[in-house]
């Protein structure tokens, strides 16, 4: 007999252990959607939080991770970067099922028990692609995710939701085709998927430096996409204002974070022997994204479609941290992408219990009177688009003060001047919501004031009340999480 | 507690929030206008204390307090005070309360009003006495919010687009005043080797910056505040602004938040950027010379009684600018005073317009006429506040300009001259529109109008008595001043400290 040795990869499961509860808490929802007779959606919500729970806790134990750098055969990267990314998409998931109970309370047939264990699929997905460490897992982890969101756009079945579907499934699988194209190109330039093998060997100058070019750019296109970066946004508007407004801000917030957590790896590791190729490509889609967001979100009419613009704005500034290409461009970028989450997030929530009872009712003129009828609700509101729009107290001003003084730090700045600049025009559309809360009476007869459902919007409202006293507290006091994001901003490799 | 004494001072309207806040619905309009009352005057008592603790023979700045906030990000809570932010702060804290005694009639959404009327109590202190140049920006751009609500939700008729027009102004001068201060850290960080924003040492930072830079920096700072004053020709918010909003909101408007740009341009144009200040003095006081002639017969042609006030704010404050950027001792001390008078001349000139207003309804100067027969001490008080306005000696306002005409005169006889000219322009409108006002046939519907209620006495009288003392004592106030103006013109112009235009003893009461 011959002695025979394979030497088998030491599989840690510890690090993936997140991933692993949130899988199994979503089969576990789907089996419950198949055989209960009648599904009981706080079930569904128990389920879901008890899984994010865990994983949040397993997150947490990765702080302190001294084992080694990469498991799993070098695929899944475990630093303190992808640990805060983690904790920031799970709580996003905490807080878009939240509003998807409240709106199934009053809308059943828009919010189907299925939203549960998709949304939960989705965030396995974006927790793993945010310690993805190989090109491959990258992108898997980007299709989990992908695929889950299409159908979640859709799944109210509304005309618009479908219609809005169709459009982000047809112009994601075009930018999944470049992400894929790119990670080719990247293999080929490189001889590896590896993130830190990609970058040993451009920096050994052992690989192709034009087909590494090439790579960049497909990766680029392909991750422009997932954040919604101009000219990859045209799907936003039509998304965020089909989906249901649960899942718009779910979606908002997590996909954005987990997209920008996986560029940022791929950019300052595996491309960072590129970084002076890269910096001006970022910087160009910075400014289109600030401007265009800026500028189209004037002409909004729907509060929906207008924070999409927002948001594609808000991707620009990001990217404006992430043009410093160091750790304090990339603890900026964290920062900014912390605070985006809970102003968006919040700023969505507010707009599912105006619309509650009557989806599709999210015009400006909606908000009209609002402050008369519902103060806090009013209030805010009022805190998260001053967030948005960066004006102290709030945690926005400190993002952007942070992200715009990374740039002006390699000497960025003038788009800088761009970016401020934008920020005023910004300004303007964040002030119509709330000339229109506050300064305009509302409308005569409404029927969201429905006593249906008043009982379940509980849970929302503390929601909400909640992030907007995050938003102000982390505008007064940043430092209580900037500590912590300038430990993570050191991408280990 | 006297260690902490400006944290105090900036922050205690905010205590009065809180009790708003948690006294909520149940809280009466009444409850609320004095919660909101005695918050601002313990404010006022609090500054008053900063005033005593004030030495006047100290250099630098006084009552500093550091604190650590985000130390990685250069970050620090750093607030001190000198003879300029002092009586800034003085004027503040001293408007706010008149300024809530005014709006008592205010009876819409009472206690969000309020609010807003504290919350930028607080940001206007904090703005004043802060010397981190980032939480000085946060200050700065606290302000816009309240007092975008205050126009947008108390104001007149188009106080929609004034709100919105006074927030984008603002916003994008300090746009650029961001990116400057951003630079200026990214180079104390190459200078020092760990970045800050204490101005105290970015000014040394600045020194080594090569000249086109720190001019750069300097135009960048220049615009946010030229916005603010308002410095010609980005003046064109402020009537609008001034218009529609309601009484209590102009007089903060004119009488306090003006004064953060001039304020501001004294504070870090100068000091941080000398060169570039003597480089772009010329261009800055032709702007501020025609700023200073276009406001005063701007106000002359206006029907708006308002609007009127408006522009002769415009006016005063090219005064101001001119004055500053002369760098004799007599003219920048006489900016810090005229910063001073104009704010009680202009907010005590918003608070009897808001009076008449609230009788007549109108503020069309055609529609009013021989209210002196029916009112005759509401015109009284308001023809004491014009001549004040206009500088008519033995009141305040004269002192200041004053030594601004003289002090510029001295190193510019043109702008000197020009200047001169202005104030005889505004005795034109000051007198003009008092008599339309106050003399002619009186309206039948004005016949019945009830003169000063003990309330409005109770507003104006601390208003105009100052008017008085500043106008016999400038001393009380110039005596603080003069040493931080000192400093200033040590800095930017040293060639000109020794200018002197004599000795000049301006105090009636000595």
């Amino acid at each position: 007999m011959i002695a025979q040795t394979i030497t088998t990869p030491v599989l840690d499961f510890e690090p993936v252990l997140p991933e692993l509860v949130v899988v199994g808490a979503a089969l576990l929802g789907l089996l419950y959607e198949a055989f209960a007779r009648k599904s009981d959606r706080r079930v569904h919500l128990a389920l879901a939080l008890a899984g994010l729970s865990l994983a949040a806790a397993a997150t947490v134990r990765l702080w302190d991770w001294d084992g080694a750098a990469a498991v799993l055969g070098g695929t899944v990267a475990v630093d303190r970067f992808s640990v805060v990314a983690r904790l920031i998409v799970l709580i996003a998931a905490v807080v878009g099922l939240v509003y998807a109970t409240a709106q199934a309370a009053t809308d059943p047939d828009g919010v189907p028990g299925e939203v549960y264990p998709l949304v939960l699929f989705a965030t396995s997905g974006m927790t793993l692609i945010s310690a993805a460490n190989d090109l491959i897992v990258v992108f898997l982890a980007l299709e989990i995710l992908s695929l889950s969101l299409y159908v979640l756009t859709g799944i109210g079945g509304r005309r618009r939701s479908i219609e809005a579907s169709m459009k982000y499934f047809l112009l994601g699988a075009f930018s999944s085709a470049f992400f894929l194209y790119g990670v080719a190109m990247a293999y080929g330039a490189t001889a590896t998927t590896k993130i830190d093998g990609v970058a040993q060997a451009l920096s050994g100058q052992t690989g192709s430096r034009a087909l590494a070019l090439l790579a960049m750019a497909f990766l680029v296109i392909g991750f422009g996409f997932k954040v919604s970066a101009a000219p990859f946004h045209m799907w936003t508007p039509d998304v965020y204002q089909g989906a249901p407004t649960p899942i718009t801000a779910y979606m908002s917030a997590a996909t954005k974070v987990a997209a920008f957590f996986a560029l940022m790896r791929v950019l300052t590791v595996a491309l960072q022997p590129l970084t002076w190729d890269w910096t001006p490509v970022i910087v160009a889609i910075a400014v289109i994204s600030i401007v265009l967001g800026s500028i189209v979100a004037i002409a909004q009419t729907d509060v929906k479609r207008l924070l999409a613009y927002s948001s594609i704005a808000h991707a620009g500034f990001v990217l404006t941290a992430i043009t410093a290409a160091d750790a304090t461009g990339i603890a900026a970028a964290i920062f900014y992408l912390a605070s985006y989450a809970v102003m968006t997030l919040g700023a969505f929530g507010v707009v599912l219990l105006v619309e509650r009872g009557d989806p599709g009712r999210t015009t400006i003129d909606d908000f009209a009177g609002l402050a008369k009828r519902r103060p806090g609700l009013a209030a805010a509101m009022t805190v998260f688009l001053l967030s948005l729009a960066g004006i102290p107290p709030t945690s926005g001003f400190i993002a952007k003060v942070s992200a715009f003084s990374a740039a002006v730090g390699v000497d960025l700045w003038y788009l800088v001047v761009v970016a401020v600049v934008a920020s005023v025009v910004a300004a303007f559309f964040y002030l119509r919501v709330i000339v229109s809360m506050y300064m305009r009476p509302g409308r005569e007869a409404l029927p969201a004031e429905v006593p249906a459902g008043e009982a379940s919007a509980g849970a929302p409202t503390f929601v909400v009340a909640l992030l907007a006293a995050v938003t102000i507290v982390l505008g007064v006091f940043p430092g209580l999480l900037v500590g912590l994001f300038e430990d993570a901003a050191i991408v280990r490799w | 507690m006297s260690g902490r004494l400006l944290t105090v001072t900036t922050f205690l309207p905010l205590v009065g929030v809180a009790f708003l806040l948690i006294g909520g619905r149940s809280l009466g309009d009444r409850q609320a206008r004095w919660i909101a009352l005695v918050a601002s005057l313990a404010t006022f008592a609090v500054s008053l204390a900063v005033w005593g603790d004030f030495d006047r023979a100290a250099d630098g700045f006084q009552l500093v307090e550091q604190a650590r906030w985000v130390e990685s990000a250069g970050l620090s809570y750093l607030m001190g005070v000198d003879g300029v932010s002092l009586w800034l702060v003085l004027l503040s804290t001293f408007l706010f309360p008149v300024a809530i005694v005014a709006s008592w009639p205010v009876d819409r959404d009472v206690r969000l009003y309020l609010t807003s009327v504290l919350v930028l109590e607080t940001a206007v202190v904090g703005s004043f006495l802060a010397l981190d140049l980032l939480l000085f920006f946060l200050f700065f751009e606290a302000i816009l919010v309240p007092m975008y609500l205050l126009i947008g939700g108390w104001g007149g008729e188009r106080r929609v687009y004034a709100a919105i027009k006074f927030f984008l102004f603002t916003m994008a001068g300090s746009a650029f005043l961001l990116v400057a201060i951003l630079v200026l850290y990214a180079k104390s960080q190459g200078a020092l080797g760990q970045g800050t924003f204490d101005f105290r040492q970015l000014a040394v930072v600045a020194d080594a910056l090569p000249l086109g830079t720190a001019r750069w920096l300097f135009l960048g700072f220049l615009v946010a505040f030229a916005v603010k004053v308002p410095l010609f020709p980005l003046h064109t918010w402020l009537p609008d602004a001034h218009t529609e909003a309601p009484t209590a909101g102009s007089v903060l408007l004119a009488g306090v938040l003006l004064k953060v740009g001039t304020y501001g341009l004294i504070r870090f144009n100068l000091a941080l950027f000398p060169e570039a200040s003597r480089h772009f003095a010329t261009t800055i006081s032709i702007l501020a010379v025609i700023g200073i002639v276009y406001g005063a017969v701007a106000a002359l042609i206006q029907s708006d009684v308002k609007r009127l006030v408006a522009y002769s704010s415009v006016s005063h404050l090219g005064f101001v600018v001119l004055g500053m950027f002369a760098f004799t001792q007599q003219a920048v001390t006489g900016s810090v005073l005229q910063m001073v008078n104009h704010g009680l001349a202009t907010g005590a000139l918003f608070l009897l317009v808001g009076m008449v207003y609230d009788r007549t309804h109108t503020r069309e100067l055609s529609e009013m006429g021989g209210l002196a027969s029916v009112m005759p001490w509401l015109l009284g008080a308001f023809l004491f506040t014009a001549l004040a306005s206009a500088g008519l000696p033995g009141l305040n306002g004269f002192v200041g300009e004053f030594l601004i005409v003289a002090g510029t005169f001295a190193v510019d006889h043109v702008s000197g001259s020009v200047a001169v000219v202005a104030v005889v322009l505004a005795a034109v409108y000051v007198l003009w529109s008092y008599q339309r006002v106050a003399f002619g046939p009186i309206h039948d519907e004005h016949r019945d109008l009830p003169d000063l209620s003990r309330r409005e006495v109770v507003v104006l009288a601390p208003v105009l008595a100052l008017l008085l003392v500043f106008g016999v004592a400038p001393s009380l106030v110039t005596r603080d001043v003069d040493p931080a103006t000192e400093r200033v013109i040590a800095r930017v112009a040293p060639d000109r400290a020794t200018i002197d235009i004599g000795d000049v003893d301006l105090d009636v009461a000595e």
